[in-house]
């Protein structure tokens, strides 16, 4: 008779008895994965101050979690998970290139302790933690965070960057000064749509190369680490929304395509608005989520103090999420 | 575009090994348990006493009222016990213990070979029959049949649904009988559509078993009525509601049963059984059991005697492997862990998997990242991750609106989530917690 005893170690517990495999190390590196066309796009844009600022940035991120982890709330450390290098390198990624050190450092502080570890860690932040560690960083240092490197072109990568405005921050000029916002373009005021897609642009380091993040986004959808929802609403709600302002006044409106392809629209859109943990969890909750931060984008761009919105917009939809997650319930099968 | 339900699902990896493994018979043991208790509902009322002597096909357990279920030798012998053992989980049931002498069957049962295909039974002889043979659905849950085909009144079946999908990893009983008893289950499924008084019926198979499909559908086509529906392979389309779902788009309804939408749903294993019962006039003695697992030697699917200990299927796959770690009676997505290799095979044990300790331990669990994953797997629409919460703060009136009820415990969300949380551990206890509240509203 065969007993339960033959077998050394034996485990009892509730179905399924088998799991997918699936990590919270697999999704986080993934998506790290998906971050490096930018990354190296970045280092040929900027050099060596690209390198720099995202390093610090990283090594911030995983000392200050650790250290918050091992001696604030005496827990075991969980620094490689992948979630603090995410935020390290997204907090990089949303910062000039020649931003002094040690304001990439305060960033770093204030993105883990402040915007997670002060929830509880990963999981339970209402507000996705770089953007936190970047808005904190606006407000704070807002010359150091204005001051843009402007690449010297893509045809001649690696050469000392002169300073410059973004094309948003143009844009915001003209329209303060009453110029048509048409003649940026055609005036060679700002770089034309080509230069544009490839990242030829003044801007943070990692929200330059349009095509570098969407190739990211193309990996992250393949590897099913994201659902198309959330960017893909953003970008059709820009396009949408900003073409309608376009449409009824062009000197005051620039065209949508410029507004999907400036500032940080990719980066937040495909790496930041979809963060697993400040995004709803139903797709019509993601839905509701993705308009909410197109239309709040381009309100800000187009109407607020400052050029950029994308920060504020998913920060502001962050804080819905809850209540989004309560109202919008996934279809039910009955 | 082959069919299959609109929501959720996993693609568990298949490992459906025993695929090409003819049915062999297992060798009946020296002693046999027969739980009295093996169906949905009340176990079955001893008839037999410890000295007597019976019959292979005789019946030792009469069904307790309306949902239960005929309880039948599978041996002849000597009852030596009508007692209280452990089952599978540990837990004390009545059971008829058989101490095995000869092979005979009581007279009446036709044990040929030869097929009968005539069906002459009218409905209610064919209704008859299948509560004398005491015959359970065969995919697992065990529900006694004869109740299923009695719709409440109000309702009338339009479709009768063969469930050939065996969504389960690893198990391949009811594809082996597709493939050596079609005809069977054909005439098995024209005697099930008298019963019902439909004129139509559906067999549904994943496209993982071409051979099944082929192999029905050359049969089907001389049959009128019997159609074969080829299903695209996701788990859990074996469930009640999504098999509807994929075969003929309908939703039944939160908390409702299939004829709501005109269905019945039977299992391949319940035609075959319907089919001996009928035609041969044989009771529920036997059925097919895949014994599989990483490390175990022989592989395969075995023809064996409801009461077979359990620990006898083991050693004729070639024993229990070294590194075995967890045996499971059924799948890996719904079966359950065995406490007691010991117990005997049941009418609802449709395969044992016995797991290594690499397989078999569960990581450690780690926070909710809110990635979603479980609400965009779960095949009724919930939100698993939120269940879990409610269950664990102990809300059961939270839990009931947010559908806690509908969670057919599939295992979906548990089989995805990268933080390895046990979220359809949560969500069984917050269930029954919900069903408790709900029964006491009622009183």
């Amino acid at each position: 008779m065969l007993k339960m005893r033959a077998m050394k170690n034996r485990v009892i517990s509730p179905s399924p008895h088998v799991h997918s495999g699936d990590s919270i190390e697999k999704n986080m590196y993934g998506v790290l994965i998906a971050l490096i066309p930018a990354f190296i796009c970045s280092v040929l844009f900027f050099g060596l101050g690209a390198v720099l600022v995202t390093l610090t940035s990283v090594v911030a991120c995983l000392v200050f979690e650790y250290a918050i982890q091992q001696f604030l709330l005496r827990k075991r450390p969980t620094i490689f998970d992948g979630s603090a290098l995410i935020t390290g390198v997204l907090l990089a990624f949303n910062l000039p290139s020649n931003i002094p050190l040690w304001i990439v450092v305060i960033g770093a502080l204030v993105a883990i302790g402040i915007g997670k570890m002060s929830f509880g860690g990963l999981g339970f932040n209402i507000f996705n933690p770089a953007l936190v560690g970047r808005v904190y960083l606006l407000i704070s240092f807002p010359v150091q965070m204005t001051t843009w490197p402007v690449p010297a072109g893509v045809t001649t990568p690696l050469t000392d960057a002169a300073t410059g405005a973004t094309p948003l921050a143009l844009m915001k000029a003209a329209v303060n000064t009453g110029k048509p916002v048409s003649e940026l373009i055609s005036s060679g005021v700002v770089s034309g749509y080509r230069d544009l897609f490839l990242g030829n642009l003044g801007g943070s380091l990692g929200e330059v190369a349009a095509f570098a993040l969407l190739i990211g986004f193309v990996y992250l959808l393949f590897r099913k680490i994201i659902t198309w929802h959330i960017p893909v609403m953003i970008f059709v709600t820009v396009f949408v929304f900003a073409g309608i302002l376009h449409l009824a006044n062009p000197d005051l409106f620039i065209n949508p395509v410029f507004h999907l392809l400036t500032g940080g629209m990719m980066l937040g859109a495909i790496f930041m608005a979809t963060d697993y943990v400040t995004s709803p969890m139903s797709v019509k909750g993601m839905t509701v989520y993705g308009i909410g931060i197109g239309i709040l984008t381009v309100l800000i761009r187009q109407f607020g103090a400052y050029p950029e919105g994308m920060s504020f917009a998913i920060l502001i939809m962050n804080a819905l999420t809850p209540l989004l997650n309560r109202y919008f319930k996934p279809a039910r099968f009955a | 575009m082959l069919k299959t339900f609109k929501i959720g699902g996993v693609h568990p990896p298949e490992n459906k090994w025993t695929a090409d493994g003819k049915i062999e018979v297992l060798p009946v043991p020296e002693e046999v348990v027969i739980p009295l208790g093996q169906h949905i509902g009340a176990p079955a009322t001893p008839v037999v006493q410890k000295g007597d002597h019976v019959k292979a096909g005789q019946l030792i357990g009469e069904a307790a009222g309306f949902v239960s279920a005929a309880v039948h030798s599978s041996v002849s012998g000597t009852v030596t016990a009508v007692e209280e053992r452990p089952d599978a989980g540990g837990i004390p049931r009545p059971v008829v213990v058989i101490k095995v002498e000869g092979d005979e069957w009581m007279e009446g049962i036709n044990r040929s070979e030869r097929a009968e295909h005539n069906i002459t039974a009218s409905k209610e002889e064919i209704l008859k029959a299948i509560g004398a043979a005491g015959i359970v659905g065969m995919g697992g849950a065990a529900f006694p049949t004869r109740v299923k085909l009695s719709p409440p009144p109000g309702n009338t079946a339009e479709l009768l649904i063969i469930n050939g999908v065996e969504c389960e990893p690893y198990l391949t009983a009811d594809h082996r009988i597709m493939l050596e008893r079609a005809e069977d289950i054909v005439v098995g499924t024209m005697i099930l559509m008298k019963a019902l008084g439909v004129k139509k019926a559906v067999i549904g198979i994943e496209n993982n078993k071409p051979d099944a499909i082929g192999k029905l559908q050359g049969i089907a086509t001389k049959v009128l009525g019997v159609e074969i529906c080829p299903l695209k392979v996701k788990y859990p389309q074996g469930g009640e509601k999504q098999l509807i779902k994929a075969v003929t788009g309908k939703t039944v309804p939160s908390c409702g049963l299939p004829i709501a939408v005109g269905a019945v749903v039977q299992n391949v294993g319940t035609a075959l059984a319907v089919y001996e019962a009928v035609m041969k006039r044989k009771p529920l003695v036997e059925r097919i059991v895949t014994v599989t697992g990483t490390s175990v030697k022989k592989p395969g699917n075995f023809l064996c005697r409801i009461g077979t200990p359990i620990s006898r299927l083991i050693e004729a796959a070639g024993g229990l492997p070294a590194d075995s770690a967890k045996v499971i009676c059924g799948g890996p997505m719904m079966g359950r862990a065995m406490a007691n290799l010991d117990a005997p095979v049941t009418k609802g044990t449709s395969g044992i998997l016995i797991l290594s300790e690499k397989e078999a331990l569960r990581k450690p669990e780690s926070n909710c990242i809110r990635c979603s994953k479980c609400v965009s797997v779960c095949p009724m629409g919930l939100e698993p991750y939120l269940l879990m919460d409610l269950s664990r703060f102990q809300l059961p009136e939270r839990l009931e609106t947010e559908k806690v009820m509908d969670c057919i415990e599939c295992g979906s969300c548990s089989f995805t989530c990268p933080s390895h949380r046990p979220l359809l551990d949560y969500i069984r206890l917050g269930k029954g917690r919900t069903g408790v509240m709900i029964r006491n509203r009622k009183k």
